[in-house]
């Protein structure tokens, strides 16, 4: 696993140079470059921006252009670790980074069923999300991401119309502490705090409100 | 598709399995809070033993109005508050008046009208000030669902008894008093976030999902967060949200008074348009406000519109 990891990141990465000018971004989701190391966001993130659930490459179509482009120089930074993304992050330049998020965000995000925290919550996704676990610091996952987790602002990402296997693998970079990127440790302590079982049920409950 | 795609693929859905192996299946760690977790606290029901009949829904129909008020009981509502906003976890958090605390200890003599308040007339006072509306007639659909609601998360609980974690808690003023200043720069730091930088709250679509702290979508100056004492005790045990206990009783007071020392929709009780009689009347004997002082040049109390 080591080896492999580290041949990804050599691959991806390389000493690649920003470029002078910006591009359209519309070349860059669909055909890549200007830098060899940007890899046509599409490949992973699906001609229509919805994502590839079953690889647990997330949608990026409908999110907000602030949270792209935080996510991007945190990728870049190393804040939020990922083998795969920040070799792209590192090649991207500021301006098309932001040139894509303003085009990303614009894309249309899937539709979500309605729910706020008036519904009856049975199971312990639907628990976690609506009622939360105060017992142990947890707020209602939509006190912060808003009802049905359609996202607040630039801050508080959708969680619906995230596949489960991502919304997953985010709760448990945070449990590793490789993604540590939220301000004042506000979703990192809440990951800590749950259990295996949590983290597969919360995760499918949001994944299934757009279903 | 292209080979190195596809190994990619593969190499995150190893990296994820990876990733679900690491994490060890203990028990979840206890985050510390200081202010939870001392006496054994009363709990109140779980949502599973609620009975599936007519008082069941009546319940049901009083949780829907406590968190979701304007959509559930819009005539009543002033502003872009909840009653969950300030009584978190649904009305069941200690430190957070909670609805079991309330319940068994009405009918009470409040100061704030100088009489005997029923329960219903206390679920009116919220309405009419947290809630900058009007209040909902005793007999209404409304206040039977809230008092049905407060009533089933009160069961077993002993009738005029207070119990540990009713209320806010009261935490000791700082020695040099509260200092705007130092209020300024914590919300900055630790509030702006989620209230955001003018204290306006922040929505999703139309309704707010961070409630706003001043302004004319907040509560009025007749409500009782805006005494600066009420407002620290809620803020130390429950703000930043998930974090509570986390912000030394002197940071919750220079915050608290921070937030109060804003312009928010007037006191529906106010005297002949006056700030100075309502102060008087109104304001001068409730706890620690700044309702009618003066705050960078303005006198507090007009009220917003
Ligand atoms: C080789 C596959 C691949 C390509 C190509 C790719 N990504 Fe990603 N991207 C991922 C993976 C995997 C993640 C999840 C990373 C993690 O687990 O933290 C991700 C996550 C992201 C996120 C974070 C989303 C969120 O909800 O937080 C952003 C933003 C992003 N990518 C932008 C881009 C952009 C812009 C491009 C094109 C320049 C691009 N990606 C190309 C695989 C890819
Ligand atoms: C106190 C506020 C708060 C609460 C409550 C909260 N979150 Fe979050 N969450 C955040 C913040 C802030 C971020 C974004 C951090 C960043 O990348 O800047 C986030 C991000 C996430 C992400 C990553 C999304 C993405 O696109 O990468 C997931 C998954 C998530 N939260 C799940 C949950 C779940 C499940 C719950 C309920 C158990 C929950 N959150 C409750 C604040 C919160
Ligand atoms: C802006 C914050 C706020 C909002 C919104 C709010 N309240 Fe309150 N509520 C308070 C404060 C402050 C008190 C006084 C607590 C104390 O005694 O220290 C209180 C007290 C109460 C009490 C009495 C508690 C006790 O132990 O005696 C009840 C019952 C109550 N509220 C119900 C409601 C209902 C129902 C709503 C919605 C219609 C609501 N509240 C909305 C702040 C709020
Ligand atoms: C992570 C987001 C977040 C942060 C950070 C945060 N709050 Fe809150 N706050 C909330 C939410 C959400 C509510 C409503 C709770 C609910 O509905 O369950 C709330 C409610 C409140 C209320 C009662 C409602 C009202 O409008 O008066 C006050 C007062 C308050 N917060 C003050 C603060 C202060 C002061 C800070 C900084 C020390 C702070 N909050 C930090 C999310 C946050």
């Amino acid at each position: 696993m080591k080896i492999s990891r580290w041949a990804l990141v050599c691959i991806l990465s390389g000493a690649f140079t920003e470029p002078a000018f910006a591009v359209d971004p519309q070349q860059i989701f669909s055909q890549g470059g200007p830098n060899p190391g940007v890899i046509a966001c599409s490949t992973c993130h699906g001609a229509d921006g919805l994502g590839m659930p079953a690889a647990g490459f997330p949608r990026l179509a409908g999110l907000p252009a602030d949270y792209l482009t935080k996510q991007i120089s945190d990728f870049r930074s190393g804040t939020r670790g990922n083998p795969i993304m920040q070799p792209i992050a590192q090649a991207l330049s500021e301006d098309d980074s932001k040139a894509l998020a303003v085009m990303l965000a614009k894309m249309p995000s899937p539709a979500v069923k309605p729910v706020t925290r008036a519904h009856a919550a049975k199971g312990p996704g639907e628990i976690l999300a609506l009622r939360g676990a105060w017992d142990r610091n947890i707020p209602e996952c939509v006190a912060c991401h808003g009802p049905s987790g359609i996202g607040v602002g630039a801050t508080f990402p959708p969680l619906s119309g995230q596949s489960a296997q991502y919304l997953k693998s985010q709760l448990n970079t945070w449990r590793q502490q490789t993604r540590k990127n939220d301000q004042d440790d506000l979703m990192g302590h809440i990951a800590r705090s749950l259990t295996d079982t949590e983290v597969e049920a919360v995760s499918q409950y949001f994944a299934d409100l757009s279903k | 598709m292209k080979p190195i795609i596809a190994a990619l693929i593969t190499f995150n859905i190893i990296s994820m399995a990876c990733a679900t192996e690491i994490v060890e299946p203990t028990a979840p760690p206890k985050s510390p809070n200081p202010t939870q977790n001392k006496a054994p606290r009363f709990s109140p029901p779980a949502e599973e033993t609620l009975p599936d009949n007519a008082f069941g829904r009546l319940v049901q129909q009083g949780h829907a109005i406590f968190v979701d008020t304007k959509a559930n009981a819009s005539e009543f509502v002033g502003n872009g508050l909840n009653c969950t906003n300030c009584h978190l976890e649904q009305g069941r958090k200690a430190d957070s008046a909670p609805l079991w605390g309330a319940y068994t200890m009405y009918p009470a003599y409040r100061k704030k009208n100088d009489k005997v308040n029923t329960y219903a007339e206390r679920l009116q006072g919220c309405f009419q000030f947290s809630m900058n509306g009007k209040p909902p007639p005793a007999d209404s659909q409304v206040i039977a669902a809230l008092t049905a609601y407060s009533y089933w998360l009160a069961t077993g609980a002993p009738t005029g008894q207070q119990l540990p974690g009713r209320s806010y808690p009261e935490i000791p003023e700082p020695a040099g008093g509260f200092d705007l200043a130092k209020g300024k720069a914590i919300y900055a730091k630790q509030c702006s976030v989620c209230h955001g930088a003018e204290g306006e709250g922040q929505r999703a679509g139309s309704d707010y999902v961070f409630p706003p702290l001043w302004g004319k979508d907040s509560f009025n100056w007749g409500a009782g967060m805006h005494r600066i004492n009420t407002a620290a005790g809620f803020i130390k045990s429950n703000m930043p949200l998930g974090k509570g206990g986390t912000l030394s009783s002197d940071e919750a007071w220079h915050v608290a008074a921070y937030m109060n020392s804003h312009e928010r929709p007037k006191d529906p009780r106010m005297i002949a348009g006056s700030v100075e009689q309502t102060r008087l009347k109104f304001h001068e004997n409730d706890g620690v406000n700044l309702y009618g002082q003066k705050v960078n040049g303005v006198i507090l109390g007009q009220g917003t519109e």
